[in-house]
């Protein structure tokens, strides 16, 4: 099952590329403490704005700080932010996905006009909004990228509930005596993951970009931690004479952002089901 | 012996819905079907597509929820019943489904599916269930190594056996088999037939066998049902029915049948001719081109079966035929 679905993401070059940039980011948020040659939070005024050199490979900010060690963190911040505000969206839209297309009905109804309610806010304004009340931390910017962010997943799985629900394994599964929770998780969930997986993928993507927005206006991961958002802020303040300050975390989000946008696509065309009936 | 299961002029309709409005239209897959079923004895239950056949017994297994009717099974109202005893009704009454490729888990081991039961219904420790799991797939003709494997690794007839083997798994004293064998080779048919008969044979279960194969009914079923858009127009003993038909939709069935027969003339048709007791022979052929069934959602007027009957007369098209007893048999036909 996943040995096919890794043979077909395979063939797609540009995926297994974006494989390879989100590992390697991976690698480097997890290897931040390790590999980054300065304290990110180390203050420098002797040394501010200085361009790229051996010493500083992306230069220093405004305050002096070492620009490199300063992505590097960021890596782990934004990734973290991604990674955990997709789990709570997938968690929340997996809940929320399989009891309206395994119920039905009346409850199907409302679930789904609240899903369609959330889906009728500006996503990004929302959060603002709720940023606005709520002290921005980066806690609070997980929890509300995950609140905003359930919706299509919870579609979804819906979807896959509705079909799945009717086939002969779950009329089997019934028919010996399963409960309704049996056969939610154990039967019908198992097979109705593959399209969270894609949805988790491209997820990832936007909450990097949700975060790195949030923080670029101030309202997101508070310095001194740093953010590719919160970095890029202080490249906006200082554009015509750092232009580093701006071109490096710049890069970092949109390779980042581009590379699950690939794997994302890569991953939708390996597990579609059209092309799964001829191989079983 | 006495009855195992009562089936009570059961219905189910299921709502067409138009647009955001209330439901427009009603299909009646199940329209008032009764039907018996002794002990250790097997029914079978015929018709074309469509004609409500499956939905009978995904009611009987109460997968679906009754629009009206009930269903006892050794006396019990399954239909209203808590759900402890449905949980005991589990048990005792099991459905084998058409498609083997559909009703295996495909993420679960043969032997996550085979056990399943067993800790459900708490029935045997866990170390325990190993062994009796081996004995099982013996029965149905398959060794005990399949337990580690997944369901794409099996071919159709294995994977059958292995849906029969989770029908036995409790022990059940109904099975009720849809469709069983139409997904399968012919030799591999064969086999699962002889299968179920053993089984029927060594545990004395009781079998309502759903089918289109009329050689096959004719050769597995002590009784008959014969359904026509969501009724039973017929039901007979095997033996009366395959003789001598008495509603002209049976007449229909049984001469479209294939059937291989050597050396004896050019008649294709075999029991309907051979003592069929109707006046003349019937000529379906003229009637190929109207042939198609109707559908559920507008029944014809009167008898259901009327557009596509050579025997109709004034009164077929206005007055719905009552399921008679005639002669220690039931037949829905103005005729009789």
């Amino acid at each position: 099952m996943f040995k096919i679905i890794w043979h077909r993401f395979k063939k797609n070059p540009l995926s297994v590329l974006g494989l390879i940039i989100i590992v390697f980011f991976a690698m480097i948020a997890i290897l931040a403490s390790v590999i980054s040659p300065y304290e990110p939070t180390q203050i420098n005024v002797y040394n501010v704005l200085s361009p790229p050199s051996s010493e500083h490979l992306f230069g220093t900010d405004e305050l002096g700080r070492d620009v490199l060690s300063r992505m590097i963190w960021g890596a782990r911040i934004s990734l973290m932010v991604g990674f955990i505000a997709v789990g709570i969206a997938i968690t929340i839209g997996i809940i929320v996905g399989s009891i309206s297309g395994y119920y039905g009905g009346k409850i199907d109804a409302v679930l789904m006009r609240f899903v369609d309610m959330m889906l009728a806010f500006p996503t990004f304004f929302l959060i603002l909004a709720v940023i606005a009340i709520v002290e921005p931390s980066i806690s609070t910017i997980m929890i509300v990228i995950g609140l905003t962010g359930w919706m299509d997943v919870a579609r979804l799985v819906r979807a896959e509930f509705l079909t799945l629900k009717e086939r002969d394994f779950v009329m089997a599964a019934k028919a010996i005596g399963a409960s309704n929770l049996r056969v939610m998780f154990r039967h019908i969930m198992p097979n109705a993951l593959s399209p969270v997986f894609v949805a988790a993928t491209f997820g990832i993507a936007g909450a990097i970009l949700v975060e790195s927005g949030l923080s670029f206006l101030g309202l997101g991961v508070q310095p001194p931690d740093p953010s590719w958002g919160n970095i890029l802020t202080s490249g906006k303040d200082n554009i015509i004479v750092a232009w580093w300050l701006s071109l490096f975390p710049g890069l970092a989000i949109l390779i980042t952002v581009l590379s699950y946008n690939l794997v994302g696509e890569g991953l939708r065309d390996a597990i579609d089901p059209r092309l799964w009936t001829s191989e079983k | 012996m006495g009855s195992l299961l009562i089936v009570d002029s059961i219905k189910k309709y299921f709502p067409i819905k138009g647009g955001f409005r209330k439901p427009l239209k009603l299909l009646k897959a199940v329209d008032g079907v009764s039907f018996e079923v002794k002990g250790n004895s097997v029914l079978s239950i015929v018709g074309e597509s469509g004609c409500g056949k499956s939905t009978v017994a995904k009611l009987i297994l109460r997968l679906l929820p009754l629009t009206e009717g009930r269903i006892f099974f050794k006396g019990m109202d399954i239909s209203s019943a808590a759900s402890e005893d449905i949980k005991k009704f589990r048990r005792s009454v099991q459905i084998v489904f058409q498609d083997p490729f559909a009703s295996l888990n495909p993420r679960m081991k043969i032997m996550d599916i085979l056990a399943e039961p067993f800790k459900i219904h708490n029935l045997l420790p866990n170390k325990e269930i190993k062994d009796r799991l081996s004995g099982l797939l013996k029965r149905v003709g398959l060794s005990a190594d399949v337990l580690k494997r997944y369901p794409h690794e099996f071919s159709g007839g294995q994977r059958q056996r292995i849906c029969i083997a989770r029908a036995l798994t409790v022990s059940p004293e109904l099975i009720v088999a849809d469709e069983l064998l139409s997904a399968l080779d012919v030799s591999i048919q064969a086999q699962i037939l002889n299968l179920l008969l053993d089984i029927k044979k060594e545990s004395a279960i009781s079998i309502v066998f759903i089918s289109h194969d009329l050689n096959v009914v004719h050769y597995l079923s002590d009784e008959v049902a014969v359904m026509y858009l969501g009724r039973i127009v017929e039901m007979a003993k095997t033996e009366d029915l395959f003789q001598s038909p008495k509603h002209p939709y049976t007449e229909l069935l049984l001469s479209s049948a294939p059937k291989i027969k050597v050396k004896e003339d050019k008649k294709i048709r075999s029991w309907g001719d051979k003592k069929s007791s109707t006046s003349q022979p019937l000529n379906f052929s003229t009637f190929r081109l109207i042939s198609d069934v109707p559908s559920p959602i507008d029944i014809p007027t009167g008898c259901p079966f009327h557009p596509r009957c050579p025997k109709r007369f004034d009164i077929c098209d206005k007055v719905v035929p009552e399921l008679k007893d005639i002669g220690g048999r039931l037949a829905s036909c103005h005729l009789h």
